[in-house]
């Protein structure tokens, strides 16, 4: 694959619960190594999508192929070539680092060899080597969410699902994790991530903004910033998407719709 | 909570061995006594002596001894009408008035058949005394023997069933609370966007649980042996073989539950209502063959049932594979039922 190749591709996917509408004909592409910012409100339809991107869901209409795999027709194979880091800490925090990596490398059917020298990688990296024995629970939410980011990376995923990583984690350790995540994209992987940090939105090579199910704007973050005038990812944020406490526009579908979503 | 899972079982045996019992010891018995002659304190010394009954003293009338009855400080009256000594000395005939408190039907029936059996023996005793010649024995002469559990000792007969309880109920909370666990704090959604198969997931969950409830079966067969001194007359290696597939019927069932709910609330209430039936109705305290035809319906699919069953064969009548084969079968079956039911149920979807 060249970096052309489309490792996501999306096209007129639906999802809908009852009559309301997550998502609505999403359509977009991501490339090979790309770093990908998928941003919008709360609400706006981000982890629904990203369920049916890592198979966990199945889309109401509509074909998404990821890693080249129909993930509706396909999910398991599509589970073995993603990487998937919720906004939920998902390690267990009754295991230790060590025997973190070695569930989920196993799971991915990595050999022990590959299992142990991935994690002596990865502890170096992030400078935890003392940490390799110690409970999950023992350690830290900004080093736990780098833990998680690296686990999720084990069996070198072509793509990672990033969702909300960095959700109450200090800005150093946003930092540090940002760097972690461009290591890996340097390395071919594909980083979807969405993120509520419009500094965050900076670092992704480009963005799509989502507002009620739909995608109202995509592209890189310059090109974005020029497109609505303005000079930070704040403001194109704010301009598009409009909070659903902003009075209905359409009657009062879009009021219920918006009750179904906080629900 | 490695040591809760061993402290548990070992206190619901010690518990409910000595306090799960049928037999009635301690019988508050008073008595209305009319007579006040020889013959009635002979009797009334007879109940005195017995070690079921305890004496409790002498009301006046009925009234007292009803008195005594509500105010729960007695079980049962013992009448003895006047001029009862003399009756019997002159006419060779005498009667006497047993009152049982009846709330407890079981418990009743029992203290009634006591003191019957205490008032046959002074019956005997009268006739010996006042024909000492002629007297050869009552015609039929019944000569009890009681096999499997010759002292009659209820512990015995318990104890196999108690063992089935304690590993029932390790197994169905631990597995029914465990992958409900990982839903209530989102591990789950980790595991499911990896491509680890349903009956993979499923066997990790179950094999751990397997072998804890198995040693907790092992250490409680130990204090079984050591403390109650309980026969173990049958095959132990078949009695862990029978176990280890009921076990896969246990863990797969409170897996299944756990499947199906969303909070350890919700897995808690459920397995509750399953292990409470399913105990009451397993045979452990009262005879499944005295039970009603449909509840007997209902218990073709009690596991319990089947396994406390076997259990007692094994340990106390030394049954082998061939006496319990249709308990077994039944077992395998529900066993491979309840896995595939619990993996097919095991949504790796949000």
């Amino acid at each position: 694959m060249n970096k052309n190749d489309h490792i996501i591709e999306v096209r007129d996917l639906v999802k809908r619960f009852g009559s309301f509408t997550a998502n609505d004909h999403l359509n977009f592409t991501v490339s090979k190594g790309e770093i990908f910012g998928f941003l919008g409100a709360n609400g706006a339809g981000k982890t629904t999508a990203i369920k049916i991107l890592s198979g966990l869901s199945k889309p109401t209409s509509g074909v998404a192929i990821v890693a080249g795999f129909d993930v509706a027709k396909y999910p398991n194979k599509v589970k073995k070539n993603i990487g998937y880091m919720s906004q939920h800490f998902s390690l267990y925090d009754d295991m230790t680092v060590k025997e973190n990596f070695r569930f989920y490398g196993g799971i991915f059917g990595l050999s022990r060899k590959s299992i142990r020298e991935k994690t002596e990688y990865y502890l170096e990296k992030l400078k935890m080597q003392n940490f390799r024995n110690m409970l999950l629970k023992q350690i830290p939410l900004g080093w736990k969410q780098k833990l998680a980011f690296s686990v999720a990376n084990i069996h070198e995923p072509a793509v990672v699902f990033l969702d909300e990583p960095t959700g109450g984690v200090d800005p150093i350790t946003r930092r540090q994790f940002w760097e972690l995540i461009y290591d890996s994209a340097d390395k071919g992987t594909t980083v979807f991530v969405t993120t509520h940090y419009m500094d965050e939105a900076e670092y992704c090579e480009r963005v799509s903004i989502m507002s009620e199910g739909r995608i109202e704007a995509i592209g890189s973050p310059g090109k974005l910033k020029e497109e609505f005038g303005v000079n930070t990812m704040d403001e194109v944020f704010v301009q598009i998407a409009r909070t659903p406490l902003d009075p209905p526009i359409g009657g009062t579908d879009r009021g219920n719709s918006f009750k179904k979503q906080v629900n | 909570m490695l040591q809760i899972i061993f402290i548990i079982p070992v206190a619901q045996l010690l518990i409910l061995a000595y306090a799960v019992t049928f037999e009635i010891k301690n019988v508050r018995f008073i008595t209305i006594d009319h007579d006040r002659s020889t013959h009635s304190k002979k009797l009334i010394n007879k109940f005195n002596g017995s070690a079921f009954f305890e004496y409790k003293g002498n009301a006046e009338n009925y009234e007292e001894a009803e008195e005594m009855i509500i105010s729960d400080k007695a079980d049962q009256v013992l009448v003895i009408e006047p001029g009862f000594g003399k009756k019997l000395n002159t006419e060779r005939t005498g009667s006497v008035q047993v009152i049982t408190n009846a709330i407890n039907g079981n418990a009743a029936s029992l203290m009634s058949a006591y003191a019957t059996s205490i008032i046959a023996d002074y019956n005997r005793e009268i006739i010996i005394e006042q024909n000492p010649v002629n007297f050869t024995g009552l015609p039929i002469d019944t000569k009890p023997s009681f096999w499997y559990n010759p002292e009659l000792d209820y512990i015995t007969y318990m104890v196999p069933g108690i063992l089935v309880l304690l590993v029932t109920i390790i197994g169905m909370f631990l597995s029914g609370m465990n992958l409900v666990k990982e839903k209530e704090i989102g591990t789950i959604e980790q595991i499911n966007v990896t491509p680890i198969k349903k009956y993979q997931f499923i066997a990790g969950k179950l094999i751990p649980f397997w072998v804890i409830a198995n040693i907790d079966l092992a250490f409680g067969l130990v204090i079984a042996k050591l403390v109650f001194n309980i026969p173990i007359i049958g095959s132990l290696p078949l009695l862990f073989f029978v176990a280890s597939i009921y076990l896969v019927v246990i863990l797969s069932f409170g897996l299944l539950i756990s499947t199906l709910t969303n909070t350890m609330q919700q897995s808690m209430f459920i397995s509750w209502f399953f292990l409470v039936i399913f105990i009451l109705m397993s045979g452990l305290f009262t005879p499944i063959e005295s039970m009603p035809q449909w509840a007997q319906m209902i218990d073709t699919i009690n596991p319990v049932a089947y396994f406390i069953k076997i259990n007692r064969m094994i340990m106390l009548k030394g049954s082998g594979f061939m006496d319990f084969q249709r308990e077994f079968w039944i077992l395998i079956v529900y066993a491979i039922g309840m896995f595939i039911f619990s993996t097919m149920r095991y949504r790796k979807t949000a």
